[in-house]
């Protein structure tokens, strides 16, 4: 086979610097945690092994996580990962389109057979046989399956190739599926977020093609090095939780002190994200910061799981049946209590009957 | 004459006192009764907590102190619960009745069938039975047994979210977590858990003074005490 070029190679070729390029690998390592003799682990990766292509693929989507992506708060590293990676197909990016772009994967199929990565953002509908997304020509679900087929792992971008995320939201009239549920026989790295955080992605997608392999999953799938803890367990916030100190309405004095926003529906201590430790924009600020609970967008459902200022959830309990399992609750223990008095009432009315009838003496 | 026929048709006679709720069994409900007492109450403060106080964040620890409470009693309770099992095995047979519906015996239903008319006012007489009566055990099994364990399951999985992942808590219960759908709808589920326990609650006490002042035999005293005393002599 002939030479396969090296990702520094390539790098190099659009013109980045070994500066630049060191520079990109400890800034890399330190966002992924690791120790500052990982950068030069990640920079031999870099430059020994052979290029791993990326095919970024685009179903049912808003492309929220590319944007997020080509904004990456260090701009050197989305220089770097694009140049690395938009060499093969991503419709969103590449330069060639239509039937020119089209053949791009083939030939990817062709020459790096079980050896290309599949970023998927987004997911397939499918209902009518996958006709609410159509590429090429083709449901976006048989062209997901076809290039899935032959690629090495997948990376599932963002709360919709995830979870489902909005598009899959009751009541879900395409059938919007995640693609953990179309594709069974794959590695799959779930980076949820709506979009993900961009260092998150860069991170994940340099230590897959630098190393070659997974990084440490959770139970569902998360890379645990961004996914391991809850907004809520590293939140600045966290000491006004724990003293009882709350937001209770966004004008209020608490608000303005910088209370804990747990009453107006702050989703952090059940949404697992890097928010609270990364921020976004280059660590600029997250949400909280800004004064607004997290809505818990890396979270399966979140769109499904009833108000976004309540922190506790409402959500279909029965049926179609809209109501709040703790009114729920509230009106059982309530009917439970008023059946009791009303039942103690009973038993004293049929005792004194009986006692005045004289039938039983020993109740 | 339901009175008449309840009376023939039931066989258990028996007037001296027996021995029913052993001691390891009776510390256990009381403890079992007071951890949950301070489960609901700083559980639903966790879930909706109070006004906020004012002042330095370094001078109050009051969400923590529910949830350090919570967590004690928690541990009560589990911990409680194991010992109890333990007891199902050892203890006197009344010490199984908790884990082991006898649905195999005819004797049973028909008991059962005549505690749901007793209650329902359809018939005046009630059994005299030495452990619990069928209905009693049915709702205790659901509600004690069942319930108890959702409500360990799920807390201890919610208590893995803050131990972190690969704690112990995480490797025995955090796979309940993706099970129930997320760490909010655990939450949820642990809530609704909660209204469900004191559904049992409200009626288990009202039935247990309601047993000491109209049935035949003794209820309180026996879960204090241990020993079951009849009013009457009759069957
Ligand atoms: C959180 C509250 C409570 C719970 C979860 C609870 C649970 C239980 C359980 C599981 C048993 C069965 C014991 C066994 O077989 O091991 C039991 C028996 C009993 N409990 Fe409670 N209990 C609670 C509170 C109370 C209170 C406050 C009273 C008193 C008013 C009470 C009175 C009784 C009585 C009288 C029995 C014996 C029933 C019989 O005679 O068969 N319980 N309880
Ligand atoms: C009778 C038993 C129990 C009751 C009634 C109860 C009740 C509750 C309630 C109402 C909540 C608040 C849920 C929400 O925020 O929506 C809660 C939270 C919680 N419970 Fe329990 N619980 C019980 C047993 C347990 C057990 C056995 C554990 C095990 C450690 C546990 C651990 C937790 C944890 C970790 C939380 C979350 C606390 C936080 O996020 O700050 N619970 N519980
Ligand atoms: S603001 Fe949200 S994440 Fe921060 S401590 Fe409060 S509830 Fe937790
Ligand atoms: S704070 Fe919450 S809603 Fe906002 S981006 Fe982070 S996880 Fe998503």
């Amino acid at each position: 086979m002939a030479h396969r070029e090296t990702f520094y190679e390539v790098m190099r070729q659009h013109g980045i610097t070994r500066r630049s390029f060191l520079k990109f690998c400890s800034l890399t390592a330190a966002g992924l945690g690791m120790g500052p003799e990982f950068a030069m682990k990640i920079a031999h990766a870099l430059e020994t092994k052979p290029r791993t292509p990326v095919i970024w693929l685009h179903g049912l989507e808003c492309t929220c996580c590319t944007e997020s992506f080509i904004r990456s708060g260090h701009p050197l590293a989305s220089d770097v990962i694009l140049s690395m990676i938009s060499l093969d197909y991503d419709d969103t990016l590449m330069a060639a389109a239509g039937h020119q772009a089209e053949e791009l994967l083939e030939q990817t199929i062709e020459k790096y057979d079980g050896n290309y990565i599949l970023a998927v953002e987004g997911n397939p509908p499918l209902n009518e046989d996958g006709m609410y997304c159509i590429q090429g020509g083709q449901p976006f679900v048989e062209k997901l399956r076809h290039m899935a087929d032959h690629c090495k792992a997948i990376i599932a971008w963002g709360s919709c190739a995830s979870w489902g995320c909005v598009q899959a939201a009751r009541p879900n009239p395409t059938r919007a599926t995640p693609v953990h549920k179309v594709i069974r026989n794959k590695p799959i790295v779930k980076v949820p977020g709506c979009p993900p955080i961009a260092e998150v992605m860069t991170g994940v997608i340099t230590y897959m093609i630098a190393f070659d392999a997974l990084p440490e999953l959770d139970r569902q799938g998360r890379p645990k090095m961004f996914y391991s803890q809850r907004l809520h367990d590293k939140c600045y916030r966290r000491p006004h939780f724990d003293a009882g100190q709350f937001v209770e309405r966004f004008d209020d004095e608490g608000a303005r002190k910088g209370y804990c926003l747990y009453k107006v529906g702050c989703k952090g201590p059940t949404t697992y994200n890097a928010c609270s430790t990364l921020e976004w924009n280059d660590g600029l600020s997250w949400p909280v910061k800004s004064g607004h609970g997290c809505l818990g967008c890396a979270e399966d459902d979140f769109w499904d799981k009833g108000s976004f200022y309540s922190a506790v959830t409402n959500m279909k309990v029965m049926g179609s049946a809209e109501a709040d399992a703790d009114k729920v609750g509230k009106v059982l223990a309530g009917a439970a209590a008023i059946g009791v008095a009303a039942h103690a009432a009973a038993s004293v009315v049929s005792h004194m009957s009986d006692k005045s009838r004289k039938e039983v003496r020993h109740d | 004459m339901t009175n008449k026929a309840a009376v023939e048709g039931h066989s258990l006679a028996n007037i001296q006192p027996t021995y029913v709720f052993e001691a390891p069994v009776r510390i256990w409900h009381w403890l079992h009764a007071l951890s949950i007492f301070v489960l609901c109450v700083t559980g639903y403060f966790i879930a909706y907590p109070l006004p906020s106080v004012g002042g330095e964040a370094s001078n109050h620890f009051l969400m923590g102190t529910f949830r350090w409470l919570h967590f004690v009693a928690a541990y009560v309770f589990t911990i409680g619960f194991l010992v109890r099992i333990y007891w199902a095995f050892v203890g006197n047979r009344y010490a199984r009745e908790l884990f082991v519906l006898p649905i195999h015996k005819a004797e049973w239903w028909k008991d059962l069938i005549h505690e749901v008319k007793y209650y329902g006012f359809m018939t005046r007489k009630s059994h005299k039975i030495l452990g619990h009566n069928p209905l009693a055990q049915s709702a205790m099994f659901f509600f004690n047994v069942i319930l108890t364990l959702f409500l360990i399951v799920t807390g201890f999985a919610l208590y893995a979210e803050g131990l972190g992942q690969g704690s112990w808590a995480d490797k025995m219960f955090g796979w309940a977590i993706p099970l129930l759908g997320g760490s909010l709808n655990t939450k949820m589920w642990h809530l609704t858990a909660m209204w469900l326990m004191l559904v049992f609650v409200v009626i288990h006490i009202y039935m247990a003074i309601r047993a000491d002042i109209m049935s035949r035999e003794s209820s309180i005293s026996t879960i204090i005490g241990g020993w079951r005393m009849y009013k009457d002599d009759l069957p």
